[in-house]
């Protein structure tokens, strides 16, 4: 480090160039993390799906619902420990541009199910009790300022009660929390008996199950096992690993993977073509000077390192700032206002980003490093 | 008029000296250009995703045309007729008739998976189960291959677009649904329309398959004119048998791509502008180093007598010609890499896959060019005020 001086005089020496070096690298890792958080917001909640829940749904489409039944039937199943179910409620609070999803599911069995949603004992209790209660993410109830005892009246674009009505109303009892930033906190859970008993029509059927496995090494042949289950019935199903099932759902918008990863090499390349020959400009500029640090005793790889480091320096601190910035602005919440509910900068990301930022400074720095290194004194000193 | 003659000539030849110093500063010129390239071709490219899935809406509907859904739903999914109310709506007046009868067809809307192509994973795939009017409701809708399905058989057709983004639907070859197998006779075009996207049927079968009683979703009709619309909606709204909501198509294919569209468009327009401001920066560079690589030619110029304003006008002349230049070669490269690229995406409001074409219209190619321009103006004006700015002697002591 005792050269650190010496690397920032030479950044120093053409500042307003440096700065602009340095801002088209920050824009860059600003454009790199919200990249990453649209990546995340699209295929939501894939990397961290349980390891060992399957989900289960008709075989022809996620539409046609499945009998109630049918979780007695799967926990016979050697390999399965526990089945629950879950169904799509369609319901509008308000306008229908106000989107979050509802299902109506087993209260007990759910949140065994789910223990990634943080509720309070009290709450929990007052869940399991009120047979009208909801419990609803943290973000919606924050969305439409819901406190515990609000009633709230939501609109089924699918569901009519016994009594015509389409209008239904809930206790929200608890407001759940997620156990890490991946987990959504949009839906709002309710009681299937409730719902089961008012609706006009499909009672005693469900949407789709969840299945816990007891040895997720296992999860593979107990999902095959569920479909021989119902082989030939009249409800086949089609079992998967709640993570390809997700990331299948996720694939359904488009392969975000391959646009962002598309756009990413296009932006680097460019920013690397621009620093890249910010630093060559640089060190041609310099000739002179490394020569003569070369006479002075500098050895050849000194001056390459001494190179690379000031490319390095200017890109790590572009990038830095840069994924500090994107942090800052991810912070303030989804751009599109509602339609991305997981809109959050992975840490997994971040440290990609530092990696991006050393791997740019190296290949920024390497070509002017190796013309200097290459340098014959005495062609530089003549050159003065 | 020597004057502004002058003045003209003032300003070509200190561009000249600037455009033909660029093969001295290949390099940073090249940086430039190909970063703004690279912020039109993503901005046009995006935006023509969202212009592509739009145009496959609208290319869906015809402004004399109707849609008939329960009232409340949003989208045929979860709407829902009994026979009895979609025989009142076909009856109604404004509703087009021919010796067949009202030319209105009441169809069940359902989603079967099916592998995507390109990623090899489950999609829903949207069935229509349609009646016998539906082709004529339709007016672009025409078989391209093969025949239509019989009624009453369980045989299916598939839109062009289905065809290709999803496995398993070759004509000739089978679909299987639950426990049957349906035979694929025919493929059909919409004229780049939603309607590409699914497979049909006759709904009578789809309602046995599905197990879905007597029941319909939604009924298309056609009318007898465009103005006849409100007459038909209020006729509808008014009769006490009824519950429904009555919608233009037109009216509702823009209300079920709002979301898409707005998705693609926000986050392309973020994206962009990001990239936007990494041009800016990246042709301030080139530009500053191009001022500073001539500061004696432009010091020597202005002592000789050229104006201030010569150097301001022929620095932005070049930075605007590099900008063009970039614009340019993104728009062409976007143009050739999106424009009619095959794709489909999830229409939130129906649950179902969507195919579409990206299109790169004119008018996106326009504003590409046009933040081209920006970033070049933003880009050469500051450098351009520093050379004309330059104290003559200062510069003319670095010789």
């Amino acid at each position: 480090m005792k050269y650190w001086h010496l690397i920032w005089s030479n950044l120093k020496r053409k500042k307003l160039r440096t700065i602009l070096t340095l801002l088209s690298i920050v824009v860059a890792f600003i454009l790199f993390g919200f990249l990453s958080a649209i990546k995340q917001a699209l295929a939501g909640g894939v990397s961290l799906a349980g390891q060992n829940r399957l989900v289960t749904r008709h075989k022809v489409s996620i539409i046609q619902s499945l009998p109630e039944s049918y979780k007695l039937r799967m926990e016979r199943i050697p390999g399965v420990a526990v089945a629950t179910h879950e169904s799509w409620f369609g319901g509008v609070y308000q306008d229908a541009k106000s989107f979050f999803p509802q299902m109506p599911v087993v209260p007990e069995e759910f949140l065994d199910m789910f223990p990634e949603f943080v509720l309070s004992p009290e709450q929990k209790q007052a869940w399991f009790e009120t047979r009208t209660g909801a419990i609803v993410g943290r973000k919606t109830a924050e969305r439409f300022h819901w406190k515990i005892g609000d009633k709230v009246p939501i609109q089924s674009s699918i569901w009519g009660k016994t009594d015509g009505s389409r209008l239904w109303e809930f206790d929200i009892v608890g407001i759940f929390d997620g156990r890490d930033k991946s987990t959504d906190t949009t839906p709002l859970y309710f009681h299937y008996d409730y719902f089961d008993e008012a609706r006009a029509w499909n009672k005693g059927q469900v949407g789709w199950y969840l299945v816990r496995v007891k040895d997720p090494a296992q999860a593979a042949e107990v999902a095959k096992l569920v479909d021989q289950e119902f082989e030939n019935s009249a409800a086949e199903t089609k079992t998967e690993p709640e993570g390809a099932f997700l990331q299948a759902w996720a694939k359904q918008i488009g392969d975000i993977t391959t646009i962002t990863a598309t756009i990413l090499s296009a932006v680097f390349f460019t920013i690397l073509l621009v620093a890249g020959n910010t630093m060559g400009q640089a060190v041609r500029e310099r000739t002179g000077e490394l020569g003569a640090l070369k006479a002075m005793g500098f050895t050849s790889s000194q001056v390459l390192s001494l190179v690379l480091a000031e490319s390095c320096v200017l890109a790590v601190l572009g990038g830095g700032m840069g994924l500090g910035l994107a942090w800052v602005f991810i912070a303030r919440g989804d751009p599109t206002g509602g339609m991305l509910p997981m809109f959050f900068f992975p840490t997994v990301d971040v440290l990609i980003g530092v990696g991006l930022a050393v791997a740019l400074g190296m290949l920024a720095g390497i070509f002017p490093a190796l013309q200097a290194m290459r340098l014959r004194v005495a062609d530089a000193l003549r050159r003065m | 008029m020597a004057g502004p003659l002058n003045w003209l000539s003032q300003v070509a030849s200190v561009s000249k000296f600037g455009l033909l110093s660029i093969p001295q500063r290949a390099g940073s010129v090249a940086a430039a250009v190909i970063g703004i390239a690279g912020v039109v071709a993503v901005l046009v490219g995006v935006l023509s995703m969202g212009a592509g899935f739009q145009k496959a809406m609208t290319a869906s509907g015809s402004p004399d045309a109707a849609i008939v859904l329960r009232s409340g739903a949003d989208s045929e999914m979860v709407s829902g007729f009994l026979r009895e109310s979609t025989r009142i709506i076909g009856d109604a007046p404004g509703v087009a008739r021919t010796d067949e009868g009202p030319l209105s067809s009441a169809e069940l809307f359902v989603i079967i998976n099916l592998p995507k192509r390109s990623t090899g994973t489950d999609a829903n795939v949207p069935m229509r189960g349609v009646e016998h009017a539906a082709m004529k409701v339709r007016d672009k809708l025409k078989l391209v291959d093969g025949r239509m399905f019989e009624w009453g058989k369980n045989e299916v057709i598939v839109g062009v677009g289905a065809a290709n983004e999803f496995g398993g639907l070759e004509l000739g070859g089978k679909l299987r649904v639950g426990q049957h197998e349906w035979p694929i006779v025919g493929l059909f075009s919409a004229g780049g329309g939603t309607a590409e996207s699914e497979i049909w049927t006759d709904a009578s079968v789809l309602q046995a398959a599905y197990k879905r009683g007597d029941t319909f979703q939604s009924v298309y009709v056609k009318l007898v004119s465009v103005g006849a619309f409100q007459e038909f909606k209020d006729a509808l709204t008014t009769d006490p048998r009824l519950n429904v909501k009555v919608l233009r198509q037109v009216e509702y294919y823009s209300e079920q791509s709002t979301a898409v569209t707005k998705l693609i468009t926000t986050l392309g327009f973020l994206i962009a502008f990001l990239m936007a401001i990494g041009a800016v920066f990246g042709a301030l560079n080139t530009m500053y180093s191009s001022v500073s690589a001539r500061t004696r030619e432009i010091a020597t110029l202005r002592a000789l007598g050229f104006g201030s304003g010569a150097v301001v006008v022929s620095v932005m002349i070049e930075s605007l010609a590099l900008a063009v230049l970039g614009g340019a070669l993104g728009a062409i490269g976007a143009y050739f890499t999106f424009n009619g690229l095959q794709t489909a995406t999830m229409n939130w409001q129906s649950f179902s896959q969507v195919t579409f074409a990206f299109a790169v219209t004119p008018e996106l190619l326009m504003r590409g060019i046009v933040w081209a321009v920006l970033i070049g103006l933003i880009g050469g004006l500051f450098p351009a005020l520093r050379g004309a700015r330059l104290p003559i002697a200062a510069a003319l002591r670095e010789l």
